[in-house]
């Protein structure tokens, strides 16, 4: 079930159950006029230049759109190394009722997902997180979370791929760089790509 | 041209900006860029660049640069003093400035943000295709300070054709044109017409992210937290207080906030001129 809804004069929000889906088949045939696919947790923000295309046709358009399954995708699988060493890794396993080793075993253990970026440059949200280690963020954030952090909040995993403030919970360090604006594309992780992360 | 450029002073914040860096949202990339887009795009031309060649904005006036090499200058957007040496110089206009003259602003009288273009634009390294400085990202040159030397380029669109721009004045209360967002249902069937209504009154808690305004809350129908999604500038987002925040050019790329309006892009370039204590009123407008 699709809903679209309007966005200003040049965009349009695609609300969806499968949103990777939904812009796997808007890439493979683009509309006339889409210039910009961004997808978030549950909508795909669809971006288009109002010369060529009336935000009208293209909401008729984009309501009849099929998403493509994209769960099985063939997409490479980036495995990131964590040194499980986090300075919430503790009072995570004592909120979630787990010990140490269990929280590390069951976030090293999952198969994620980058299901869009946002907050932050190369800031990827991963979905795939056990729900036994969904726990909300803390309630104080952090001013500064040093880059290659791994964090966990809400049914999300991630890797800051810069310093930034943060109110995730930190289970964890990785020497993966996740960001470099030298590098084209300068994200490892976009969305669709598939994530491991490996105890070192 | 070639030379350089010596920052002296910079007034509250000044930073260099072009027209940003589009289609990266997706990896968290906001397009950043000039606040005012039409002032920055007619500095360009007044000075022979082309309309994408990195500029300077400056909020409020303040800023002291001194050339080099002779220069062609000029500025654009909120209304300010300009002295280009020991000589008055119109603002909207091409500014000649010889080897070591110095340009400098006054404090803006009308208006927030001056955009001083140089003819072979400020020739700054670009980061991802563009010069911005996306103060919310962290990406492009770091802001002007005192002692800083920005490189001029040498690339030119052709010879200035125009000695002076004649420009409409800023309105003292202006009218911003809105058209519904994606989440207007989750506010109550007055949230509308209290928006278009009532006025509102600019907080000094302003930058390029954003504007906090300060009038009569808009009430949601529903509650319940929205997941990220993505923004556009223009989204008024409604926080917990009910009152909307204006998203200007460094708007985070998602939000978790419901937008039950969007201004329309051409009324942006107004609202970026928007002063602390200023009244502004919103109409809804057919089109988009």
């Amino acid at each position: 079930m699709i809903s679209v809804l309007p966005y200003g004069g040049s965009a349009v929000l695609v609300e969806s159950q499968d949103v990777l889906g939904l812009q796997a088949a808007l890439e493979s045939a683009p509309p006339a006029g889409v210039v910009e696919l961004v997808p978030a947790a549950r909508t795909l923000l669809v971006r288009f230049d109002p010369a060529v295309v009336e935000a009208a046709s293209l909401t008729r358009l984009l309501s009849s759109v099929s998403a493509v399954d994209v769960a099985t995708g063939t997409s490479d699988v980036v495995t990131v190394p964590v040194r499980y060493d986090g300075a919430d890794l503790a009072d995570v396993a004592e909120v979630s009722g787990l010990s140490v080793r269990e929280v590390v075993s069951l976030h090293s253990s999952a198969s994620y997902v980058v299901s869009f970026c946002g907050f932050a440059p190369g800031f990827a949200y991963l979905t795939g997180l056990d729900p036994a280690l969904h726990l909300p963020r803390r309630s104080v954030p952090r001013t500064r979370v040093p880059a290659g952090s791994v964090a966990i909040a809400g049914e999300y995993s991630v890797v800051y791929p810069r310093p930034s403030p943060g109110g995730w919970h930190l289970v964890g360090t990785s020497s993966l760089p996740m960001w470099d604006v030298e590098r084209d594309p300068p994200n490892r992780l976009t969305p669709g790509t598939r994530v491991r992360f490996e105890a070192v | 041209m070639t030379g350089n450029v010596e920052v002296l002073a910079t007034g509250p914040f000044a930073a260099v900006q072009d027209l940003g860096r589009p289609g990266l949202a997706a990896v968290g990339v906001g397009r950043s860029g000039a606040a005012d887009r039409s002032s920055v795009r007619l500095a360009n031309r007044l000075v022979g660049n082309p309309e994408t060649h990195a500029a300077l904005e400056v909020t409020l006036g303040g800023l002291r640069l001194r050339v080099s090499e002779a220069a062609l200058v000029a500025v654009t957007g909120a209304e300010v003093d300009v002295r280009a040496g020991r000589r008055a110089a119109a603002p909207n206009g091409p500014v000649v400035l010889r080897a070591g003259e110095e340009l400098v602003l006054g404090t803006a009288t009308r208006g927030l943000r001056c955009y001083v273009a140089i003819r072979g634009g400020f020739d700054v390294r670009p980061v991802l295709g563009a010069r911005a400085t996306d103060t919310m990202g962290g990406l492009g040159p770091p802001p002007l300070a005192p002692g800083m030397t920005l490189p001029v380029g040498d690339v030119v669109a052709g010879q200035p054709v125009v000695d002076l721009a004649p420009l409409a004045r800023l309105s003292e209360e202006p009218v911003l044109r809105i058209t519904p967002g994606p989440r207007l249902d989750w506010f109550t069937r007055t949230a509308l017409s209290t928006l278009v209504t009532a006025g509102y009154t600019v907080t000094a808690d302003l930058d390029r992210v954003g504007v906090r305004l300060d009038g009569p809350p808009l009430d949601r129908s529903r509650s319940g937290e929205l997941p990220p999604e993505a923004a556009v500038p223009g989204a008024l987002q409604v926080p917990p207080s009910g009152v909307p925040i204006l998203f200007l050019a460094d708007h985070p790329v998602t939000g978790g906030y419901p937008v039950p309006a969007v201004v329309r892009e051409p009324d942006l370039d107004v609202a970026a001129q928007l002063r602390p204590g200023q009244r502004v009123r919103f109409a809804l407008s057919r089109e988009g």
